[in-house]
């Protein structure tokens, strides 16, 4: 049999780990190194998803599975772009996959986003997760109203954590720090501002639901920003916006009265104009669009959810429009020209769109793109084994697979004693550390 | 708790549902497909994606469809798993053009 055609998956997220499945189960003769730059897998599922859906967090047993195919290596604690390039890469093997997910969030662009207090999604999603680039961070509880800006899932999640009281998240795997300083939280309102109606609105009606259901504190609408109640979207707007409208009718019915002490807000056709404050923000301005007058809402936390875009990799083609790199079904493109041996998968590739599921189509069709060109890409002349070698002799040890069990049993261990799923480690010293300790 | 394939399913089998999960839980046999409530993580990826609408949440099935969470199961468990996409049976897309009008 000819030797095995060798791909680079860089990110270890759903869409690195589907598309590592999707070749290696091709039939075809592969072998996939996964790069990851944590030394920890699973991208946004570890850190993304939020720690009171723990079922979400069962698709990690897939992951395990993927792990155990023949020809699959984790290189963990290896950043490429800083710890190796794409042109060392390429040297080595026959493809190299660009599943790195979209990392960095889109700005409001209005005056005042730069005040201490206010923040994006992604810095406050990664500091419950534990994610180690955000664990430092710390974020003022201590004022009574804070807003969310955005109408995606993404903004209940922020919300829901900010409005659940310390007893509905303290079995969860939230990372310790944050459940501390929530536990601490004087916030009693949280308003879920966007710029669109109803319809418009891209929550899923299983997350919006959710907010009818929460321990200690009752949800409602502003009657201004509706004054004629709620239209029923149109046919084409879809059966998930029609399920919302259903649901926010029932939040505004319910409205009041309900002896919870927090309350949540879902506010509509609210655009922000600009964030005011003596060196940290003390209000929020917003403006209904097509119209000059302006409300300001007091308040001392802002988190920002506007969306998301890839961090472009040096030497990756960028598509600043879409925010992902250039491809056409997973194909990097130079100025609309393939460039031989570069993918894409996942959110790099699609945007901040979708599922966890939807990353395994999309790593199925980047997989075909990978194996129809194979015969076409040159054999590597660089030598994978000794280039893997190398970079886990910079970092001082090899983060296989195995080393990553271990790091994940002590966490497992750790969360027993307190009646969490796990305790997550937040730095990668500690990770590191644990993986080398147990070796 | 699962999501749970209906009887509008019945004929179609785009298994456009099947490609989306993440967990591989889906079920098929000659007529339909199933989801495996043991398995599902109740992402709800498959039900937009459904050109019938024919997935449901177990908790909110609509009025006369309530038996289908236990023929799921049932069914489930006696059928192979469904991983990739297969071609729709013949008159699949005249079933799709009837339940949507
Ligand atoms: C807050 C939040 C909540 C979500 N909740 C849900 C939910 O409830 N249900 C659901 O179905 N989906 C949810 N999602 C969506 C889901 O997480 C994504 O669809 C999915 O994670 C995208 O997969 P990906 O592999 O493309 O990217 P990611 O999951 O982001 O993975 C990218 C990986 O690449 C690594 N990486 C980045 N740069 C480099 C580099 N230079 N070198 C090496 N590695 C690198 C990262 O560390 C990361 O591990 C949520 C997303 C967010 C942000
Ligand atoms: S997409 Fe819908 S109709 Fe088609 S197989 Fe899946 S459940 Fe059945
Ligand atoms: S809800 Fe998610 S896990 Fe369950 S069957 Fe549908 S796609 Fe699969």
């Amino acid at each position: 049999m000819s030797a095995p055609h060798r791909i680079a998956v860089v990110g270890s997220g759903p869409a690195g780990f589907y598309a590592a499945e999707a070749l290696l189960r091709s039939g075809v003769p592969v072998s996939v190194d996964l790069f990851e730059r944590l030394p920890a897998p699973f991208g946004l599922v570890r850190f993304g998803v939020a720690p009171d859906h723990p079922k979400l967090k069962q698709v990690t047993a897939v992951f395990d599975r993927i792990a155990g195919l023949p020809g699959f290596r984790f290189v963990g604690g290896i950043e490429v772009g800083a710890d190796v390039s794409i042109p060392e890469l390429s040297v080595c093997y026959h493809a190299v996959i660009l599943a790195n997910g979209a990392s960095l969030d889109r700005r409001m662009g209005i005056p005042g986003e730069d005040l201490a207090g206010s923040h994006q999604a992604g810095a406050f999603i990664g500091w419950y997760n534990g994610h180690p680039d955000a664990a430092g961070l710390s974020f003022d509880l201590s004022a009574e109203r804070a807003v969310v800006i955005g109408h995606g899932n993404v903004a209940l999640d922020v919300a829901r954590i900010l409005l659940k009281t310390p007893d509905e998240l303290r079995h969860t795997d939230i990372a310790a720090h944050a459940l501390d300083a929530l536990a601490e939280s004087r916030i009693r309102e949280v308003q879920i501002v966007g710029r669109g109606g109803v319809a418009r609105a891209r929550f899923s009606p299983k997350e919006l639901g959710e907010f009818g259901a929460l321990a200690d504190c009752a949800t409602g609408l502003d009657p201004d920003d509706l004054p004629d109640g709620i239209p029923e979207p149109p046919i084409d707007a879809g059966a998930e916006a029609r399920a919302n409208a259903a649901i926010l009718r029932g939040f505004a019915e319910a409205q009041g009265g309900t002896g919870k002490r927090r309350r949540c807000l879902i506010r509509f056709g609210l655009e922000p104009v600009r964030l005011a404050g003596e060196g940290r923000v003390d209000s929020l301005h917003l403006r209904r669009p097509g119209s000059d007058a302006t409300l300001a809402l007091t308040c001392g936390l802002v988190v920002a959810s506007i969306g998301r875009r890839t961090a472009p990799v040096a030497g990756i083609p960028y598509d600043e429009r879409a925010g992902v790199h250039a491809n056409l079904g997973g194909r990097i493109q130079a100025d609309g020209v393939p460039v031989p041996g570069l993918y894409a998968c996942g959110w790099s590739k699609r945007g901040p769109h979708g599922t966890i599921g939807t990353n395994r189509a999309c790593g199925v069709e980047t997989a075909a793109a990978v194996l129809a060109d194979l015969a076409g890409l040159p054999a590597p002349i660089g030598n994978a084994d000794a280039l893997v070698a190398s970079l886990a002799k910079r970092i001082g040890q090899t983060i296989d697979y195995a080393a990553w069990r271990r790091i994940e049993a002590a966490e497992t261990a750790r969360g027993r004693a307190s009646g969490k799923p796990r305790e997550k480690f937040v730095t990668r010293a500690e990770m590191l550390a644990v993986a080398a300790a147990a070796a | 708790m699962a999501y749970v394939v209906t009887d509008a399913c019945h004929g179609c089998r785009y298994t456009e549902c099947v490609t989306v999960c993440p967990v591989e839980c889906f079920h098929l046999d000659e007529q339909m497909t199933y989801i495996d409530p043991e398995n599902c993580i109740d992402c709800g990826g498959c039900a937009p994606i459904c050109p019938v609408g024919a997935i449901h949440p177990s908790w909110q099935m609509p009025a006369g469809k309530g038996e289908w969470v236990e023929i799921n199961r049932l069914r489930a468990a006696e059928t192979p798993v469904i991983a990739a996409k297969i071609a729709p049976l013949p008159g699949a897309d005249a079933q799709a053009g009837r339940l949507a009008s």
